[in-house]
């Protein structure tokens, strides 16, 4: 397998009153192989959009990525870019799809310039082909008449042929990567499921690695290949998709999972987490989930690495050790 | 109240805010008790000692009828703030009243009162009290006041009408109607903290428009009756001597751009401090 | 969308009918009559101010007086100037030209050189650069533009005779001169008016053009620009700038008026044959006839400025446009 992606110790930091910087994504690493889909799931404000918009230096100033962040795609250093050389491996390398299709969509332009723009700032090729590309695009993300569709403007689709375009726009030059951040949270679902369907369906056919950024652990099953758990910056646990849903771990992925309904099976009464997700500006020292972890004990209040569970399993938990020796895992 | 207090302290911390409040301070200060320990800026001392360069005597030189120009400058201000702060007062209670009531009211009587708003901002300020001045042999101090500021609340009124109609809107309003508690009650209660920052903001900004207004109108012969020394008289009085004796038009002119720079310089922190998107 | 226009202009008629409305009953509530204030100014007996009086309906009921002075306006008759004895319609119309060109270069340098600068500070904001605008262009913004314009005057015209610093031709150009050479003269004069109205204007451009283009930074669909690999000039410009651009045209309506009003200042102290020199010198010699159609001339521009640029904007924007 090759890797693709890798992502090692990525912190990305705001500033905060007097001078002072916090880390929204504090020491996130991991790493993509060609052709696989990796889910990164967490809560809101857990810095898993941001980390995705490291990946193109996309973070919005005042933030920046502090040094000591790796960040390779293949052989490129991406973090040493900058200007015409960053902007190459934007959309070429990596493409991105956004939450909200209202408004990541430029108002004032039809979907045609939107979809070409994308393509002609990649390849030296004439407007025409360039439409001709645009049209192909429309029709494999499942736009019916899109011929039509290329004149239209933003506003005149619904919000799921919107995500189906900002899709193409992401397809539009051929990137080896492509990072889905909450894809589909802002559409009903019905189309939800739709929009699911048509990512699937390209990363079969088109061989591509996606990162699949989400809150929604229902949308991971089945889906992706390995599952990365982020909680107040950080990764707290690592395995395969089929480990994490079989042996959840770490006391926030089991807490994630017990607050999720179930369909089948038992009536059961849901066990949110108590407590919220704390503010960037005041991690926790120690463990983070410290406060929350119904299972805290002396050892959280030192920070835990990232341990070994058992085969291509980690986690960021003091119990990892306990874990191991019992034979949970 | 605190809501005010916060942007207040927020654009105090804003250090282009706080340079604007403190030059606006010392030039009140300036104002208010400068005329004491300066010459009486009416006086005409000795014909051969006018339009003398700035010296040792007089700082900012004398004017072609050998007035002390610093201390009509000064004097100049006393009239020139005591206008503006006056007229701002009554333009933004008129038109936090007039919002008030088209807000609250609506219907016909917003309409109305928003119509005449539109008209009304069509004509220019300076327009309107050209026509309205222009009948005064001597304009009054007290009528300049009283007319600038009734010339000066439309857009306020639009602004306190948009806050009420918002804060109208808001669910907790709509709820505690529901619950049956008196609509005014809540909507003075939750409009007054609302609409106080952008209040303050218009009013900031208000001192430095209608000093430069002031100061038009008495260019033009309109406002403040020489021989009571104000900026824009006084920059009309040196359009004959600027050849000779430019000091004694250019050092008006700078305390105007001064002063009104100090307030915009305190409006734009202050709006900053409202809308923190815009900083 | 047609139904909209409609609404619309209905809307700038009413405004205009109340601002007409307004500017009448204003001069006429005023204490005194217009007329009583000649004699102060000039030698007149009292006989010639009363056929003055019968001369400009002011024996006539208020009623009476708004029905005829909305009846001559219907027929394009503002009645005739106190000062110049000639009907104001044609004084307007003469003076106008002259408006337009200093109006409208000092809008075309606002709206391009406020514009990029506005941009420019938006996106550096927060930054040395954008602050030092701000206070530039703030403090452009606190000058009064007659101070201004005769400290121009002075300097640049009289100590170092660089540039005419009056009127707006000049009176020893030769009579046969050709085109080129009038052209070039109306322009040198032109320059210090244009100067001096655009400094202390374009300070309100900039800020508005910043705070509009700041709203759409942050939108999501600059992130998506950027992130199909466009250049950042073009993420900036045709992506961010194009939807900036919307807020700041509906302020071409607000901004009319201070055009409107800098220019009698402006006009005043460069001695330059506009609106706004007659306005002022209306005003010294009491002619009200001709200080209401100025006004009402005013007004009307204002109204109709403010309908088209509502207009020009739903027809830019595709969301309003398409519906």
């Amino acid at each position: 397998m090759t890797t693709v992606l890798e992502v090692n110790n990525l912190r990305v930091s705001f500033p905060g009153p007097a001078h002072s910087r916090f880390c929204p994504v504090d020491g996130v690493s991991f790493s993509l192989q060609r052709g696989e889909t990796l889910a990164l799931v967490g809560e809101s404000g857990c810095g898993k959009s941001l980390t995705s918009l490291a990946l193109l230096q996309l973070i919005p100033a005042p933030g920046r990525i502090e040094s000591g962040s790796g960040i390779r795609l293949g052989d490129t250093d991406v973090l040493a870019l900058k200007g015409e050389a960053l902007r190459r491996i934007r959309g070429r390398r990596i493409g991105m799809i956004f939450q909200d299709p209202m408004t990541s969509l430029n108002p004032v332009f039809t979907v045609e310039a939107q979809i070409t723009e994308g393509i002609l700032a990649h390849f030296r090729i004439s407007k025409a082909e360039a439409r001709d590309r645009a049209l192909q695009l429309l029709q494999e993300v499942g736009i019916p008449d899109p011929g039509e569709r290329l004149k239209a403007y933003p506003h005149q689709l619904s919000g799921g042929m919107r995500q189906r375009v900002m899709i193409a726009i992401a397809l539009s030059a051929e990137p080896e990567i492509l990072v889905a951040d909450e894809p589909t949270t802002a559409l009903d679902v019905t189309v939800q499921a739709q929009i699911l369907e048509v990512l699937d369906d390209l990363r079969a056919r088109r061989g591509m690695a996606v990162l699949l950024i989400t809150h929604d652990l229902g949308i991971v099953a089945g889906r992706a290949d390995r599952v990365a758990v982020m909680y107040a910056g950080q990764i707290v646990e690592e395995a395969s998709t089929p480990r994490l849903f079989a042996s959840p771990s770490h006391p926030y992925t089991q807490g994630l999972f017990a607050s999720v309904p179930r369909i089948t099976g038992p009536l059961q009464r849901l066990n949110p987490i108590r407590g919220s997700v704390p503010a960037a500006s005041a991690w926790p020292t120690g463990c983070r989930f410290r406060p929350r972890c119904p299972k805290a004990f002396d050892r959280s209040e030192v920070e835990p690495p990232l341990l070994p569970v058992g085969p291509d399993h980690r986690m960021r938990c003091w119990l990892a050790e306990q874990t191991k020796e019992t034979g949970h895992g | 109240m605190t809501a005010a207090f916060d942007v207040l302290q927020s654009a105090w911390r804003n250090p282009r805010g706080r340079t604007g409040a403190l030059i606006l301070l010392i030039v009140t200060i300036a104002a208010l008790f400068g005329p004491v320990l300066l010459p009486d800026p009416l006086a005409q001392p000795d014909v051969l000692d006018a339009s003398r360069p700035p010296g040792l005597g007089h700082p900012f030189g004398t004017d072609q009828l050998s007035r002390d120009v610093l201390a009509r400058v000064v004097s100049g201000g006393r009239i020139s703030l005591s206008v503006a702060f006056l007229a701002v007062g009554l333009s933004v209670t008129l038109g936090a009243a007039v919002g008030l009531v088209s807000g609250y009211w609506g219907g016909a009587v917003d309409a109305l009162l928003m119509r005449i708003v539109d008209g009304a901002l069509a004509i220019p300020r300076l327009f309107i009290l050209l026509l309205v001045l222009a009948v005064w042999e001597r304009v009054p101090v007290l009528a300049l006041i009283l007319l600038i500021g009734a010339t000066g609340w439309f857009a306020t009124s639009r602004l306190v009408r948009g806050e009420v109609l918002r804060i109208r809107e808001e669910g907790y309003v709509r709820a505690a109607e529901v619950l049956g508690a008196r609509r005014h009650r809540i909507i003075f209660r939750h409009l007054l903290p609302n609409a106080l920052g952008p209040l303050l903001v218009a009013a900031t900004l208000g001192v430095g428009d209608v000093i430069l207004l002031e100061a038009g109108l008495s260019f033009l012969g309109l406002g403040i009756q020489p021989p009571t020394p104000s900026w824009g008289g006084m920059i009309l009085d040196s359009r004959e001597v600027m050849i000779s004796a430019p000091w004694a038009g250019i050092f008006p002119g700078l305390a105007i751009v001064i002063t009104v720079l100090a307030a915009n310089l305190f409006g734009d922190a202050l709006r900053d401090a409202v809308d923190p998107r815009s900083a | 969308m047609r139904s909209w226009l409609l609404l619309r202009l209905i809307q700038a008629v009413i405004a205009f009918v109340v601002a007409l409305a307004l500017l009448f009953v204003l001069m006429r509530a005023a204490p005194g009559d217009p007329l009583s204030r000649l004699s102060a100014d000039r030698p007149v007996s009292r006989q010639e101010i009363e056929a003055l009086r019968a001369r400009y309906g002011l024996d006539q009921p208020v009623g009476t007086q708004l029905i005829a002075f909305v009846s001559g306006l219907l027929h394009g008759d503002l009645g005739v100037s106190i000062e110049h004895g000639r009907p104001v319609t044609s004084l307007l119309a003469e003076r106008l030209p002259a408006t337009i060109l200093l109006g409208g270069s000092v809008l075309l340098l606002n709206f391009t050189i406020g514009l990029w600068l506005g941009v420019r500070q938006a996106v550096r904001r927060g930054q040395r650069e954008d602050r030092w605008l701000t206070t530039l262009s703030l403090t452009g913004y606190a000058m009064p533009s007659f101070w201004l314009g005769l400290v121009l005057a002075w300097l640049v015209g009289v100590e170092w005779r660089l540039l005419p610093a009056a009127g707006m031709q000049d009176p020893l150009l030769e009579a046969d001169a050709g085109f080129l050479s009038r052209a070039g003269d109306v322009l040198r004069h032109l320059i210090l008016p244009v100067v001096t109205l655009s400094i202390v204007s374009i300070a309100a451009t900039m800020r508005y053009q910043r705070a509009a283009m700041l709203e759409v930074l942050r939108l999501p669909y600059m992130v998506t620009a950027r992130a199909k690999g466009l250049a950042e000039h073009d993420v900036t410009w045709r992506h961010g700038w194009r939807n900036a651009l919307f807020p700041v045209i509906t302020l071409f309506g607000l901004w009319l008026p201070i055009l409107v009003s800098g220019s009698v200042f402006v006009e005043t102290v460069f001695a330059w044959p506009g609106l706004g020199a007659l306005a002022a010198a209306a005003v010294g010699s009491r002619d009200y006839p001709l200080l209401m159609g100025a006004s009402l001339l005013v007004a009307a521009l204002v109204v109709a400025g403010g309908l088209i640029t509502d207009v020009a904007y739903a027809l830019l924007d595709p969301r309003v446009r398409l519906g």
